[in-house]
């Protein structure tokens, strides 16, 4: 079985810490970091932390869930746009389904995602909460 | 002076009533309610465990010490359901915390006693003048067997306190451990629940080294309960905290603020030290207050703090234990728990 480990490793800046990467050229944010703006093709970024509160843009529940997420059953995963102007995609948890609507702040927290089988590390990352 | 200079708590948003469970199991939930002054625990999400706890908790004491993660040259997290077996808890959270690497890391253990261990290290290194910032941290996700007693208390959270001498919010006075080899709650490598010795773990165990500590560091300082504005024991359940303070002096009102575990369960490595924060949510510049904790195994630790003008002005920098524990719950069934808590077994 190929490790997730190396890949996990290398993440962490972005999953972890919700690190970005801001263009000294035209201040464009890239997250996950890129090595060329996608805006103005400099090459040259500041490491930034990204905002950790926003707004949830759209979401979906899902019930057929790949295996490593059946337990979790139905949850929902939403494109969220913090304050800063990223996009990203999330899971949105400790909330009641219904509850949830297009247009709502949302904060990003720190949550184990994914186990790696039974013996295998533990993946953490973001995740977002509902604010209001 | 030297103390705590950043604290902060935190509790999952799920809970489950002793009623829900004691209905599982064809018992009186009144009865059991009445017996141990606990009405509902909290229970972890499914993807929270002692890591996610302890980084919550963490970045709440950051927002009340105000100071660039990168000071802190120690982190401490105690706990006795540590995710892995072998790999620390507090690598994950130094890297989630932007702490570090420049940084020293442990993992403690010694049941519901080891976040007041981490906070005991912490505040050494800082007194010992080698650290100028360093973290204690105490959270559990902790296990009952199901349809043991400890299943109506055994819950999930955490507290973080972040020592110092600088903009100090709680000046540690004095500290007092008392310990001896009491075997009166375990839990053998590999095994999924813990053991108790049910009665044993009253008089001969908790008491034992509850009042212990507390006579111990009530003797070494000189003051009596009546000087302190609260006091916090470790909770197993609600009657023991009480039945202890009351024994050395102190009145309810002394306990109340700090006694949280009616609605949150034993938060174990996390029990006292956070209704240690939670007393200090409460606090006025000036007051005194006693934090004895308990570990099984056994062991108690005993803290005297007192409080600075600094404390109201960090108060609301982060969540108080009250906003936390209040503003968004999510109840569970018992079926629905089983399932939040792993005990359901899948096909591979």
């Amino acid at each position: 079985m190929k490790s997730i480990v190396p890949r996990y490793t290398r993440e962490i800046p972005q999953r972890a810490r919700l690190e970005g990467a801001k263009c000294l050229k035209c201040g464009h944010i890239e997250f996950p970091p890129r090595l060329v703006c996608s805006k103005c093709r400099h090459r040259e970024f500041e490491t930034i932390s990204l905002q950790k509160t926003g707004t949830l843009l759209t979401y979906t529940i899902i019930y057929t869930p790949a295996e490593t997420f059946s337990m979790q059953s139905p949850f929902a995963v939403g494109i969220v746009e913090l304050d800063d102007g990223v996009r990203l995609t999330t899971q949105i948890v400790d909330v009641p389904l219904d509850e949830l609507k297009i247009g709502k702040r949302v904060e990003m927290i720190f949550r184990l995602v994914q186990k790696e089988g039974h013996a295998g590390i533990l993946e953490y990352g973001y995740k977002a909460v509902l604010t209001n | 002076m030297i103390g705590i200079v950043g604290y902060g708590s935190y509790v999952p948003c799920y809970r489950i009533t002793v009623d829900e469970i004691a209905r599982q199991w064809g018992k009186k939930g009144d009865d059991i309610k009445n017996g141990i002054l606990v009405y509902e625990k909290s229970v972890p999400g499914m993807d929270e465990d002692t890591i996610t706890i302890a980084v919550a908790a963490a970045k709440n004491a950051l927002k009340r010490a105000q100071i660039d993660p990168q000071k802190i040259e120690g982190v401490y997290i105690g706990s006795e359901s540590h995710p892995y077996a072998v790999k620390p808890s507090g690598t994950v959270l130094v890297d989630a915390l932007g702490i570090g690497p420049e940084v020293h890391v442990a993992d403690y253990e010694f049941a519901c006693k080891a976040g007041s261990e981490a906070m005991y290290v912490a505040f050494s290194h800082i007194k010992s003048g080698e650290m100028n910032y360093a973290m204690g941290i105490g959270a559990d996700t902790s296990q009952g067997a199901p349809g043991d007693a400890l299943e109506f208390t055994a819950s999930a959270g955490g507290s973080a306190f972040i020592m110092g001498k600088e903009n100090v919010l709680a000046e540690i006075l004095a500290t007092y451990s008392y310990t001896s080899d009491t075997a009166d709650f375990w839990r053998r490598e590999g095994r999924m629940y813990p053991m108790h010795g049910s009665r044993f773990t009253g008089e001969p165990a908790y008491f034992k080294h509850v009042l212990g500590a507390g006579r111990g560091i009530l003797k070494k300082t000189g003051l009596e309960p009546e000087d302190f504005k609260y006091a916090v024991f470790h909770m197993p359940n609600g009657k023991f905290p009480l039945k202890a303070g009351k024994t050395l002096g102190f009145t309810k009102k002394q306990m109340e603020p700090g006694w949280v575990v009616p609605w949150i369960g034993n938060t174990y490595s996390g029990s006292s030290i956070t209704g240690l924060s939670a007393a200090l949510d409460a606090a006025a510049p000036g007051d005194k207050i006693l934090m004895v904790s308990f570990g099984s195994g056994a062991g108690s630790d005993a803290f005297v703090f007192q409080t600075t003008e600094a404390i109201e002005a960090a108060q609301h920098l982060a969540p108080t234990f009250k906003e936390m524990t209040t503003k968004k719950r999510i109840y569970l069934t018992y079926g629905e728990y089983v399932r939040y808590r792993g005990k359901i077994q899948l096909n591979d």
